[in-house]
């Protein structure tokens, strides 16, 4: 079925909203435009990445109402495709990269031991959920949990501020990380970075 | 018999894209609008 039906006829259906055209269009071709990228790249990520950007360029023309029948589908996306090539090709001989050997790799190096923009977001947003869930403890376990952990007090230390015997600062210690691991059952809350 | 063939040769096999960036240009596909505005064409993403 999908073999019968016309690359052009599928391109109108497209344009007029049919979003499955589309679908059969980049199925049919994908073999030939990919594996014509990847004999030009040799390099199977920057292969997706490259078919990727083609056929944006593709939907944006064709959603623009900007493609004309001219010529065949086919040779107008290779075209695309060939261009976006040589625009890899001088990127990358602007900015050669450097992987390193397998043995030796220059960013471990240079790496950089600071959470990036991403994590640390992630890392503030669990800080302030936990904050949150602390909160939520019986005031025994919040004060022995607090002093431990963001005090970084000793156990003989948090008995002798709070007035009881070690074995209970332990005992409410344990009890206030049952009751948080509870807490974070039961909300289905995800405390992960 | 001496090779007369390209050095490369895993250039020539025939490769597809994988089903993940496919699905992501149907995705796109569907959440670009074009709204014309006095002869402009802007282009938006509805998610």
């Amino acid at each position: 079925m999908d073999l019968q039906i016309d690359d052009s006829l599928l391109i109108r259906n497209y344009i007029s909203g049919d979003e499955k055209s589309l679908e059969i269009l980049i199925n049919r071709h994908n073999q030939r435009i990919s594996s014509f990228i990847y004999s030009k790249v040799n390099d199977r990520s920057i292969t997706e990445d490259i078919f990727q950007d083609t056929f944006i360029k593709v939907i944006r023309t064709l959603k623009k109402g900007s493609y004309s029948e001219e010529g065949k589908f086919l040779p107008w996306v290779m075209r695309i495709a060939h261009n976006l090539i040589i625009d890899h090709f001088r990127k990358s001989s602007r900015m050669p990269m450097y992987g390193g050997a397998d043995s030796f790799n220059i960013f471990s190096l240079i790496g950089d031991d600071k959470l990036n923009i991403e994590k640390q977001i992630i890392k503030d947003q669990i800080d302030s959920d936990l904050t949150l869930l602390i909160n939520e403890l019986p005031e025994d376990q919040k004060e022995v949990l607090t002093m431990r952990m963001y005090r970084d007090m000793s156990f003989k230390e948090i008995s002798e501020n709070t007035g009881v015997s070690i074995n209970t600062a332990l005992g409410r210690m344990r009890y206030a990380l049952i009751n948080l691991r509870k807490i974070i059952e039961e909300n289905n809350i995800v405390l992960t970075n | 018999m001496e090779k007369i063939y390209a050095k490369d040769q895993d250039r020539c096999k025939l490769i597809k894209a994988k089903p993940q960036t496919v699905k992501f240009l149907l995705d796109y596909s569907k959440s670009l609008r074009i709204t014309e505005i006095q002869g402009i064409k802007f282009e938006g993403n509805i998610n």
